[in-house]
């Protein structure tokens, strides 16, 4: 059994921070791009992944994607944190509670990620219901998949930081969500447009941050590929944005805000399967030629009748993919220690790259679909057309982002609230 | 000459803007209010605070329209804005005395949109 190191687990408790706080970051991404009556529900839907999937991953969520099992899923035995202890996993110098919980924190923000499909018209309950269901059934089985010991991380598939079960997990179940919970009411009818976009690039700036202990936490210690995936989380990001700016000059002549926060995040999605096993120079490259599919996507998804609302699948879905094939050509055994690319002589980590590809996408699609379509049996999954034109905010949550206060009548509690009442009702009789 | 005043919901403030151009009404302005127009009142809660809001936010659209534009204005207004429940807003028509066109100089029919003798 390996020794505890502390200047791993120092670090690694920093980074398990890092990516907490990109769940709330992405709750400000999120809310400043949907109009404003929607505001709460939407951070608040990201909150709800912090609540939700933390319960389920120590639950049972965990032990599913990380207790030896067989190929497809892990087996029992670590769950509500059965022997889960201060004893370092096999392989690992850091406390194993403290690997649970960043592998928990991986959990959290992907379930937040999805929501992204559906706000602005999912009612929130069902909404609970389905992502604590998800973070089992989706996530945590993809995540044994690729990390914990399941077919593809035995068969060579390299996935740094979670090309499989973060990005192309999450993009390809919101392709799905948008498709059974169906598109907002106005959809393809009136422009639906950001309402703070300050709050997207405060969002987006927060995320990248959060990233650095993403990617940089995901060798579990302060070695070689832990610090060769931070510094490709500042370099790939960097192109990204650069070659987002000259689309965006080639299409419309000005380079825009909103477009540049995406583009922080397809770069960090980008580079977060190949973060330590690529060089920085072939990171810089994955980060520009990267933005294109997911550019392409951008551009040409509003004109279809999918209201994917927040594209997950472009910035995620697509970019997550990218990154994972990018592997196959470039990794580079000089820089990774651990294997190589088809470009440096081995095919066969391209053949396991594509096929990560290939299956985890129809798994995170298909699970989803079916998911929600049981969720839709026993509930609505949306509110009421007329909810949707007040707002998920006074409607799911009887709050407002953006409250006056005019004309507001205390209530005191020992009156109580009477039943709502319809003043100036027109007299009966 | 009429001024037409139309005090609507802010979700159907786009379907109203959209029907208005139809009938090629084209000079509007428009300004966020709040009121209350015997709706439901809306219970928020923030914290250990719970408040009835007596206020509803609502959108105005002021028209400047000459007589033979009243009419699909209004019926502009209507179709655009309601959903059959209360709170759908008000219509007012009030007689005007005088418009200028501030680029032109140009007064009373000539100065409204659409221009019509």
């Amino acid at each position: 059994m390996s020794e505890i190191n502390t200047g791993d687990t120092a670090w690694m408790l920093i980074a398990t921070a890092l990516v907490i706080l990109m769940t709330p970051a992405l709750g400000l991404f999120y809310a400043g791009l949907v109009r404003s009556k929607n505001t709460l529900n939407t951070f608040m839907m990201c909150l709800a992944a912090l609540a939700v999937a933390t319960v389920t991953w120590a639950a049972i969520g965990y032990s599913i994607a990380f207790d030896d099992g067989n190929g497809i899923v892990g087996g029992l035995g670590h769950a509500f944190l059965n022997g889960v202890t201060f004893e370092p996993r096999d392989g690992s110098t850091i406390p194993h509670l403290l690997f649970f919980a960043f592998q928990g924190s991986f959990c959290i923000i992907t379930v937040a990620l999805v929501s992204g499909a559906v706000v602005e018209r999912m009612r929130f309950g069902p909404y609970l219901i389905f992502i604590a269901l998800w973070s089992v059934l989706v996530y945590a089985v993809l995540a044994h998949w690729a990390f914990g010991g399941g077919w593809l991380i035995e068969n060579g598939t390299l996935d740094f930081a979670g090309g499989v079960p973060v990005e192309m997990g999450s993009g390809f179940s919101a392709l799905a969500a948008a498709l059974v919970v169906g598109a907002r009411k106005d959809y393809g009818r009136q422009a639906l447009l950001p309402h703070n976009a300050i709050y997207v690039l405060i969002g987006a700036g927060l995320l990248w941050f959060g990233w650095f202990g993403f990617n940089g936490g995901s060798g579990f210690s302060t070695g070689n590929a832990g610090v060769l995936a931070f510094v490709n989380t500042l370099l790939a990001p960097a192109s990204t944005l650069v070659v987002w700016f000259a689309c965006d000059l080639i299409r419309g002549r000005k380079v825009t805000a909103i477009g540049a926060a995406t583009a922080v995040i397809v770069g960090c999605v980008l580079i977060t399967p190949a973060g330590g096993f690529v060089s920085p120079g072939w990171a810089m490259l994955l980060g520009g030629l990267g933005a294109l599919p997911s550019y392409a996507i951008v551009m040409w998804r509003p004109r279809t009748r999918v209201d994917e609302t927040l594209d997950v699948l472009a910035a995620h879905g697509m970019a997550g993919l990218t990154g994972i094939l990018f592997i196959g050509f470039f990794a580079q055994t000089s820089w990774n220690g651990v294997s190589d690319g088809i470009l440096y002589g081995n095919a066969d980590q391209l053949l396991w790259q594509a096929i990560a590809v290939a299956v985890t996408p129809l798994y995170a699609f298909g699970m989803t679909f079916v998911l929600l379509k049981v969720v839709g049996l026993a509930m609505p999954l949306r509110v009421t057309e007329r909810e949707e034109a007040v707002g998920m905010d006074v409607g799911q949550h009887g709050e407002e982002a953006y409250a006056s206060g005019e004309g507001a009548i205390l209530v005191t509690p020992e009156a109580g609230h009477e039943e709502e009442v319809l003043v100036a009702q027109p007299a009966t009789t | 000459l009429k001024l037409v005043i139309g005090i609507v919901r802010p979700e159907k403030a786009n379907d109203v803007l959209e029907a208005l151009f139809r009938c090629e009404v084209r000079g509007v302005s428009l300004s966020r209010v709040q009121g209350h127009g015997g709706e439901l009142e809306r219970v928020e809660t923030y914290r250990g605070t719970t408040v009835q809001m007596g206020l509803s936010d609502k959108v105005r659209f002021e028209i400047a329209v000459s007589d033979d534009f009243v009419d699909p204005a209004i019926t502009a207004l209507c179709d655009g804005a309601r959903t059959g429940e209360v709170g759908d807003g008000k219509i007012f028509v009030l007689p005007l005395e005088r418009v200028v066109r501030i680029r032109t100089g140009e007064t009373d029919h000539g100065a409204v949109t659409p221009v019509r003798a």
